[in-house]
């Protein structure tokens, strides 16, 4: 083996029409090492793992400059495939598994071992069968190398989220000329306890000699494994040191040209015991698949954000889900004196809670629908905002007007980027959306808000942004808010108790201010 | 190693929009792309290129239509009036598109309610304009049970809508064509001659309300150029109608289930309530589509009729530029011009040019043909 660097890229330029997304990126990566590579979402990321990868996008709109070595040879993959055969992984955001097929099989889907037979003998090789036994032992291989435990019997459809993602390592994991693997933000759907597994792994893998590009939001994950840091602000490389020497703040400073408040410390915790019961929750069961609800007995105090956090499939996104009907539930839940019955979200909304699905883009928005129609939607329905009556009142008209003042407000109040109201939800990045979803629970003015994973996939400058907005939302309006967030972090910076959720229970309320051990402990107490 | 396959092919659009969201926030990708293109492929963008295709070989028989001895304005009136017949049974295709059930394949069940309407006004001895406002008297709660039990039925296969939708309408039609002998009718009109029961297969509508819309405020020039100008006032009364209702809070709800029903559902919206009602709207305007089709027509046509109505009306609009869950009022008027228009002059110039009566046949290969390409195209122009 030469001198020659792992992987080299020179000069990488890429514009989309005239828009300059990529300038000047020089990047070189040897074996073994672990490159953390972070930037606020629009920084260029995304687009220069594409063009590394040869994704047909780059192609079609019109190609990039600069070029690409790998072992010292100069190489230009025209398709994903090739990049493949050359031993470039990569896991996506966004899971391309089966739902319906089990681990194993998609770990190993369309490199099979396979059986001959008679059949197969006389018509050829696609009639050979499987070789279960052989696909058994390589994924269960693969999932050791891993580090991370998951079963490989278990369909995709029913694995918790943090499993899929797994599942896609573990399928890169399985090839045996993998050489690069570039993990896209794979730690943003994993609980602390499942992203530490994955980070050990990683190590594991950087010392059988896979180079890795890490590419995440959470920055002490990078300190922690990385052998150096890129940081990209604006389609520039603005930060490329051994990780050794920099810290999260640096980072941070770097990635946002501004600097933000890690928050948390300074702030005050309010001492909600003396205030009065908002809601109470009382034997909550939720049927919610990898989300199971078994028995949740909780006060929330009127004016409080109270936090729910817990690691992933213990049941903490099951509360909201089940209250707010979007899943079979039972048990009594009193708001205000008042019983919400379960499995009417309708009753819910006309009690005037409202909801922060986790799910943005399959309960929170309309992706085919203008922002204006996001935000006003549920209130309208609800509420009869925005409308306008027509022939005394024979029919009840949009009011367009009132409905694009609205969604301008918001987009002013919450930094919403845009080009116009009109846009289409699906066109806005994935920070933006969050604030969409905001928007229209906002715009429902209720008096109790569940917000569930607010800030699930976003960048830390939006993040920030989110709790800010959902602080004095609860501040200003006097909302009580109820945020469930696998990050203990997040949540400790803006609630005021948080209760953690175990085994489908409450293991314990403790104020913000309590130790990350005090809340550990919790976290584990029930784990089923 | 084709597991990757699905990240980057299967779908494209994804990827386009995560571009589009990760690169430039704060820009419109399309409109950029459009002030690339410049202002001629922009416009063809926008409308379809398949549209655009239609359109132009539309136009293009038009003009070929004079030089091979047919008379021009004897073709545009007949397009007029087949656009005018069509047009109200391809806006009931819009409710059904906006709530998420797909195209409405189901339509027959619609027009067997207009159907029973048509012959039973006749039977209980209504003649002239008034046959058909009793018509429509008749066929509305006749279209609002079977739409319920038609949209009760679809709310329970969610996910196969238009297979079943297309067994609904078949079935229904074979069953009629028992129930059309069966059902008692009496009137002599309407019988058949020896036996003095059982509906004939095709009754003339003159007497009763044969072009009473058409014949509404209706423009002649000279022997062969009529406008149905009380028809298209209807259907532009029908489509402001609907256009109306879609903006109504109910309208909005319904246009949100089909976008996205848990959106909807955590909205608060009865999702099942939205469907059913666009439903019945469908069966409705089905209804009233084929009693405005046969005013127009001059006769009803009964038995295995219905069979052949869904399919054309599904192409007209998409090839308007709907797509299976995005459709517009445009869509609609653009869709059913083009749709009829070919129908009508292809075989008509291709007759004159060969001088042979091979109408029914081109008219056959037309027709489906531009059904399967419907059916094959998805989402180009106006759609999304």
């Amino acid at each position: 083996m030469s001198n020659a660097p792992l992987l080299e890229m020179r000069n990488i330029q890429k514009d989309f029409f005239g828009n300059q997304v990529l300038t000047d990126i020089n990047l070189t990566l040897r074996e073994g090492e672990v490159l953390g590579l972070c930037g606020e979402n629009g920084a260029g990321k995304s687009t220069l793992m594409k063009i590394l990868f040869g994704m047909d996008v780059i192609r079609e709109t019109g190609g990039f400059g600069g070029e690409i070595l790998l072992n010292g040879e100069k190489v230009e993959f025209a398709t994903p495939f090739e990049a493949l055969a050359a031993g470039i992984g990569m896991v996506h955001q966004e899971f391309s598994l089966i739902p319906g097929f089990t681990a194993t099989e998609n770990i190993l889907l369309n490199r099979e071992p396979q059986k001959h037979s008679v059949l197969s003998e006389v018509f050829g090789e696609r009639l050979n069968t499987l070789n279960r036994k052989e696909m058994d032992v390589r994924s269960a291989a693969a999932i050791e190398r891993m580090g991370v435990h998951i079963d490989a019997d278990m369909t995709i459809s029913s694995m918790p989220v943090g499993h899929k993602q797994f599942t896609e390592i573990a399928r890169e994991l399985s090839k045996e000329q993998l050489k690069l693997l570039i993990l896209d933000e794979p730690t943003a759907v994993l609980t602390e306890k499942e992203a530490e597994a994955l980070l050990e792994s990683i190590r594991n893998m950087s010392k059988r000699g896979i180079a890795i590009i890490f590419i995440t939001h959470r920055l002490h994950e990078i300190l922690a494994v990385c052998n150096k840091v890129v940081v990209m602000r604006d389609g520039r490389v603005v930060q490329d040191v051994p990780a050794a020497e920099t810290s999260v703040s640096e980072i941070t400073r770097n990635m946002v040209g501004r600097s933000v408040e890690t928050g948390g410390n300074t702030r005050e915790v309010r001492d909600v015991s003396g205030l009065r019961t908002m809601m109470s929750i009382r034997k909550l069961w939720v049927d919610m698949p990898s989300e199971l609800v078994r028995g949740v007995d909780l006060d929330i105090k009127e004016g409080e954000i109270l936090g729910i956090g817990g690691l992933a499939g213990q049941g903490k996104l099951g509360i909201p889900n089940g209250i707010m009907g979007m899943y079979e539930a039972g048990g009594t839940v009193i708001l205000d004196g008042e019983e919400i019955p379960l499995g009417h979200p309708r009753k819910c909304l006309d009690a005037s809670m409202a909801f922060v699905s986790e799910d943005r883009r399959g309960v929170g928005l309309l992706l085919d629908e203008s922002l204006e129609w996001n935000v006003s939607f549920a209130a309208m329905q609800i509420q009869n905002k925005y409308l306008k009556k027509l022939f005394g009142g024979l029919f009840t008209w949009r009011n367009e007007r009132a409905i694009r003042e609205v969604t301008e407000k918001y987009v002013d109040e919450l930094a919403i980027k845009c080009t116009s109201t009109k846009q289409k939800a699906k066109e806005l990045s994935g920070g933006n959306q969050q604030k969409i979803c905001l928007a229209k629970a906002f715009a429902l003015e209720p008096k109790f808000l569940f917000a569930s994973e607010p800030t699930r996939g976003i960048d830390v400058g939006a993040k920030a942004l989110v709790l800010e907005a959902l602080r004095k939302f609860n501040r200003e309006s006097g909302v009580t808010v109820v945020m469930i967030s696998s990050e203990l972090e997040e949540l400790r910076s803006i609630c005021d108790r948080i209760a953690i959720v175990s085994g489908g229970r409450i293991s314990g309320i403790l104020p913000a201010t309590a130790s990350s051990e005090e809340f550990g402990m919790l976290m584990v107490s029930q784990v089923v | 190693m084709l597991e990757k396959k699905d990240n980057n092919f299967n779908s494209p659009s994804k990827l386009n929009d995560e571009l589009k969201s990760t690169i430039t926030p704060a820009a419109a990708p399309s409109k950029l792309q459009m002030r690339e293109m410049g202002p001629l492929r922009a416009m063809a963008a926008s409308f379809g290129l398949p549209r655009l295709i239609i359109a132009s070989f539309l136009l293009l028989m038009f003009i070929v239509a004079p030089f091979v001895g047919n008379d021009f304005w004897t073709q545009i009136s007949n397009v007029i009036n087949r656009f005018s017949w069509n047009a109200i049974l391809v806006l009931a295709m819009v409710p059904m598109i906006h709530s998420g059930c797909g195209l409405n394949f189901g339509l027959p069940l619609g027009i067997i309610s207009g159907l029973l309407g048509a012959t039973l006004s006749i039977e209980l001895g209504f003649t002239g304009p008034g046959s058909f406002l009793a018509a429509i008297a008749i066929a509305t709660p006749i279209a609002i049970v079977l739409g319920g039990g038609y949209g009760w039925l679809l709310n329970r296969i969610k996910g196969g809508e238009m297979m079943i939708a297309t067994y609904v309408g078949f079935s229904s039609v074979s069953f009629m064509c028992m129930m059309w002998l069966l059902l008692p009718y009496h009137s002599p009109t309407m019988v058949w001659g020896f036996a003095g029961k059982g509906l004939r297969t095709t009754i003339s509508l003159e007497g009763f309300y044969s072009e009473v819309l058409a014949n509404f405020l209706a423009i002649r020039v000279g022997e062969n150029f009529k406008i149905p100008t009380g028809t298209l006032l209807f259907i532009a009364l029908m489509a402001f109608l609907m256009w109306a209702f879609l903006h109504t809070k109910t309208g909005t709800a319904m246009t949100a289930v089909g976008s996205n029903p848990t959106f909807a559902k955590a909205a608060g919206v009865n999702v099942d309530r939205m469907r059913l009602l666009s439903v019945v709207i469908s069966t409705w305007l089905g209804a009233l589509g084929i009693l405005v089709y046969e005013q127009g027509f001059g006769f009803i046509q009964l038995y295995n009729a219905p069979f052949y109505m869904a399919l054309p009306t599904v192409s007209a609009i998409l090839i308007g530029g709907a797509s299976v869950n995005k459709a517009s009022i445009a869509n609609v008027v653009i869709g059913t011009f083009l749709f009829q228009g070919m129908v009508t002059m292809t075989p008509t110039v291709m007759n004159s040019v060969i001088h042979m009566d091979m109408s029914e046949v081109i008219r056959v290969i037309v027709s489906q043909g531009m059904i399967l390409y419907a059916l094959t195209r998805k989402t180009e122009g106006g759609g999304r």
